[in-house]
């Protein structure tokens, strides 16, 4: 196949084999972390998995429907879903490199997140005082660490957000920062499909049964 | 044990030093001399600053990839040390003789056998192997991300300094190389043994997984112009796929490692035995793993098998868009396979039939790259080179050992095979035949561009047969001793009939130690007379890839100019094409810095995953914090790359034109 | 991350497109309403109870997480078929096939092993 893709210089018998001059190697920087979140998404996939072969098995204790709080679960989603557009509003502010527009909407952003974080931590030591522990029955081992590893996601991403604050305070928009602000975007965003997921299969699905 | 300590050291105490374990004692004994003299003699010839500067704390994906060659060396005489002594305990436990390894030590030595030679022999071997050549074949200065190669090396090393730790500290899992619970739950295995396996396991995979989207981003972005996908190296598609398969199994080894460390640290159930737990969810998703990770291994020594026929042949590679296909296709049926590990674990005809299916399908592609080698070879005017003898061998042995892999892929033979010595025999047919076999070939057929001098070829013959004729020795019983239903793991044997076989395996193992340590002195021996095997060229075999058109060793910025590639042979194709040693125009070299962010960031989950081990909290919470601040401390570093001066430059290319001309 | 052209870049910044996608207010907008209606009407139904059969609230719950899936993707992930050569939306792609292998042959294996080895598990099912 090689031979009927030569270029017409190969009529001359001439190629030029060597880039003179500066190759550009293009980053690969967004795509790098956009198959980190797809290995990070495979991660999930075993969790689901797990949780659904678990998910019925309550060892004589509590299921999904007797514990879970759906409102409270309504309001947690809320604080996610407006810790998205927040994310959003400081990408704009990026794109039209005002700093301070961006770190203030990067700073709400985290505060959304640190509720959701909150709320999901008091959900859990609710749970934690009613002996509906992780370590009651497989299915609330296998809820845990489902919903866990989503928090911990978002612990990791606001640790990660407060990090980016200082080093836009210290660097301001400069591409280096700009790439790193689209990569946490991909990480949170990322992190609210999980979360869809989250709540139709564990919370929705689990207080129908 | 006052609470202070327990404070400080969690569950370590002085007993778990095992100094009343003679076989151990030696063992260490042997090792700190061995570990002292090598120190001794680093500082007496200065070396520490060098190996530093240039070695450790080096983000080249050349000098990277020769470390980790080395840790796959170093582990591969670990493993083996493993493998003579069951054999050793097999061949004489019979009857009245219990032996000479009680039971618990022997179950540490199978699990530790297999995890080593997997994770720390044949996972090494096969990154190393990319690392070195990828960049080089694809004509990139480096790789993608410079730095998180590096912190992958050492994450893989911390891993493996975990596992040698725990033969004198503790002890390691006596549960076989995956460690199915409900054994390795805390209430079967309360020691420590299984978290040394977990720990080594997470740390050493996160280097896997990073090395994974490293090479992927690599091959995909870092092309030269011109390097389409179907002008790619075969060696560079297949560490394509590898990586993929990287990306996409290794999440879920995290994933189950982690539910494992939740049953035994928290108290959860996901595969105890009570409270709804349940044991089977983990062979499941062990294997989803599993199974990938076995073409993890293969897959690129496929690609080192396909560029060593073509060059010996002298010719194009047969069939390459086959080959291409071949390998896409292994890598989706991979994800389909996993059942065929645990057939009798119950799943019934309906879901046996299915995995018996897919698994009988994967064997066509592999079979049809065998073809493709042969009809490459058809009419070649073969050098028959040591690499090349690696390569016969393989495809002689590794068709054997897919032909028994058929055998076992049928739900109902596999029910009278399964956990038998036919199945071990089956895949250190595939693994020796393949990846060991593949590794030495390479290792052959690409020093002389590390080195810049040929290996000496009578100690490589020598190695290859020893190795060739040692494995059909030590593994053409272990095929009978299946079919007579003799199971795997065992110490200790009543039926005395059994006994010459495992003699012969023996026999055949001390055969492969002997290909070993010829390996070891074809190294020396190399290196005594590398003035008289130097290749000053760059291209002693007359190759047809990119990285044959650099010096040997390549220097530091890999090509002073990027190539442009018009052919799938791109260098064979420069050659023939009247290409010309560029003398002028130089220009600084971007290239990216050094670093020691790497060794501490791992050095920090070595010590954080050993804190977690021994329970000692404290000092894990400490470990950990220090972790994630080393983490961001890095990140604040911006400058973390340099220019090679066009002088430098200009000088080092000046020095290869007098050598060409 | 690597920030090998860093420096490099710093100097063409202004001449280069903008890395990663272009995002604009109407598409944050559109796709923050779209899910918000996602998530509230499976809530709804569920805590409305507002089907008798649960089947069919799973199916249609199911359904609309999917869609604002597919939502979020589109709107905030900006997922196409042009970015980054087309690799984004492949990686994807496979993984959403692998995702489903994991997902429903976890549940088809894990569901036959039940039946066969642990029957007395089962009962406890629905």
């Amino acid at each position: 196949m090689s031979h009927s893709t030569v270029s017409p210089a190969a009529q001359a018998g001439q190629f030029d084999f060597l880039v003179k001059g500066e190759h550009h190697v293009a980053n690969g920087t967004l795509l790098g972390f956009w198959l980190y979140l797809m290995s990070d998404c495979l991660i999930f996939a075993a969790l689901f998995a797990t949780y659904g072969v678990l998910s019925q098995n309550y060892a004589g204790g509590p299921s999904g429907a007797d514990l879970f709080d759906l409102p409270l679960v309504a309001l947690n989603t809320s604080f996610l879903l407006f810790s998205s557009i927040t994310y959003g509003f400081a990408m704009l502010q990026m794109q039209q490199r005002k700093l301070k527009g961006t770190m203030i909407w990067l700073a709400i952003t985290g505060v959304f997140g640190a509720g959701f974080l909150g709320l999901e931590l008091y959900e859990f030591y609710h749970l934690l005082h009613q002996g509906a522990g992780p370590q009651r029955s497989a299915f609330l081992s296998a809820f845990f660490t489902l919903v866990g590893t989503h928090g911990l996601h978002v612990c990791i991403g606001i640790i990660w957000l407060v990090t980016l604050l200082f080093q836009l305070r210290k660097h301001g928009l400069t591409t280096a920062n700009r790439r790193r602000l689209f990569c946490l975007s991909m990480f949170w965003h990322f992190l609210d499909v999980v979360w869809i997921g989250v709540f139709t299969i564990v919370y929705l699905m689990g207080s129908l049964s | 044990m006052s609470d202070f300590s327990t404070l400080i050291f969690g569950r370590l105490t002085l007993d778990a030093i095992p100094y009343h374990e003679p076989i151990l004692l030696i063992t260490f004994a042997v090792m700190a001399s061995a570990v002292i003299a090598l120190l001794v003699v680093l500082t007496r010839y200065k070396v520490w600053g060098y190996l530093w500067s240039e070695w450790f704390t080096s983000i080249d994906h050349k000098r990277i990839g020769v470390m980790y060659m080395i840790l796959g060396l170093v582990m591969l005489l670990r493993g083996f040390a493993d493998a003579i002594m069951m054999r050793i305990q097999q061949a004489i436990a019979f009857g009245d003789s219990a032996g000479y390894l009680p039971p618990e030590h022997y179950d540490q030595i199978f699990t530790a056998h297999g995890v080593i030679m997997i994770f720390f022999v044949a996972m090494p071997f096969v990154v190393g192997l990319m690392n070195y050549i990828v960049p080089l074949q694809i004509g990139a200065r480096d790789v993608a991300f410079p730095f998180l190669n590096n912190l992958s090396f050492w994450m893989t090393s911390a891993g493996a300094a975990l596992i040698m730790v725990s033969l004198f500290i503790g002890e390691f899992a006596k549960s076989g190389w995956l460690a199915y619970p409900p054994l390795t739950g805390i209430l079967q295995s309360p020691g420590v043994g299984v978290d040394y396996y977990i720990w080594s396991l997470q740390i050493a995979g996160v280097g896997t997984l990073l090395s994974g989207i490293n090479f992927v981003v690599t091959i995909v972005k870092m092309r030269a112009p011109g390097m389409n996908m179907m002008k790619m190296p075969i060696f560079t598609w297949t560490a394509l796929c590898t990586n993929i398969l990287i990306v996409a199994a290794f999440p879920v080894l995290t994933a189950v490692m982690t539910l494992l460390s939740l049953d035994r640290y928290l108290g959860m159930n996901f595969f105890t035995n009570d409270l709804g737990g349940n044991a089977m969810m983990y062979v499941n998703l062990i294997w989803i793993w599993g199974h990938p990770e076995v073409y993890i291994l293969i897959l690129p020594i496929f690609g080192v098998f396909s560029e060593i026929v073509s060059t010996y042949s002298g010719k194009r590679l047969f069939g390459y868009s086959s080959m291409v296909y071949a390998t896409l296709v292994i890598t989706i049926l991979s994800y389909l396979v996993w059942l065929h590990h645990f057939f009798t674990m119950g799943s019934g005809a309906t879901v046996n039939s299915f995995f018996g299916i897919t698994t009988m399908i994967i064997s066509i592609p592999t079979g049809a790259k065998i073809f493709n080698w042969l009809f490459t070879m058809y009419r070649g005017r073969i050098q028959f080179e040591v690499p090349m003898l690696w390569t016969i061998g393989f495809m002689i042995t590794f068709v054997i050992g897919g032909m028994t892999g058929v055998l076992l892929a049928v739900p109902p033979a596999d029910f009278v095979l399964h956990n038998s010595l036919f199945l071990i025999a089956h895949f250190h047919n595939v693994i020796i035949g393949g990846v060991v076999f593949g590794t030495f070939a390479a290792i052959t057929f690409w020093y002389p561009k590390v080195t810049g001098y040929k290996l000496e070829p009578f100690w490589g013959k020598v190695s290859f047969w020893c190795w060739f004729i040692g494995f059909y020795l030590a593994f053409m019983p272990l095929y009978m001793l299946g079919f007579m239903g003799v199971t795997r793991r065992m110490s200790h044997f009543d039926d005395p009939s059994l006994q010459i076989w495992f003699q012969v395996a023996l026999g055949g193992a001390v055969l492969i130690g002997a290909g070993i340590i010829s390996f070891l002195i074809q190294l020396y021996v190399s290196y005594k007379r590398r003035d008289s095997l130097r290749d000053e060229t760059g291209d002693p075999w007359n190759g047809r890839t990119l990285e044959w058109s650099t010096s040997s060793p390549p220097p530091k910025y890999n090509f002073a100019f990027t190539p442009r590639v018009y052919d799938q042979d791109a260098w064979w194709h420069m050659k023939s094409n009247g290409f010309k040693h560029a003398t002028a125009g130089f220009m600084a070299i971007h290239m990216p810095k050094n670093t020691a962010a790497g060794m501490v960031i791992s050095g920090l989950s070595a010590a954080f995953g050993f804190a977690m081990i021994w329970h000692m909290w404290l000092i894990g919470g400490l470990t950990f914090v220090a972790l994630i601040a080393a983490i961001i401390i890095h990140t604040f570093n911006y400058k973390r790359d340099y220019y090679i001066p066009a002088e430098e430059v200009e000088q080092v290319e000046s020095k290869r034109t007098e050598v060409l001309a | 991350m690597s920030e090998l052209s860093h420096n490099h870049d710093e100097h063409h910044a202004d001449h280069h497109q903008e890395e990663g996608p272009h995002s604009s207010f109407s598409g944050y907008m559109l796709g923050f309403m779209a899910s918000v209606f996602l998530t509230a009407i499976p809530f709804w139904l569920v805590m409305g109870d507002v089907f008798s059969s649960r089947n069919t609230t799973v199916l249609i719950i199911l359904a609309f997480a999917l869609v604002q899936i597919l939502v979020h993707m589109v709107y905030f992930l900006h997922m196409n078929f042009q970015s980054e050569g087309g690799w984004t939306m492949l990686s994807l792609i496979f993984t959403v096939v692998l995702l489903f292998i994991t997902l429903s042959g976890s549940l088809w294996v894990m569901y036959h092993m039940n039946v066969n080895m642990m029957p007395s598990m089962m009962s406890g099912g629905s």
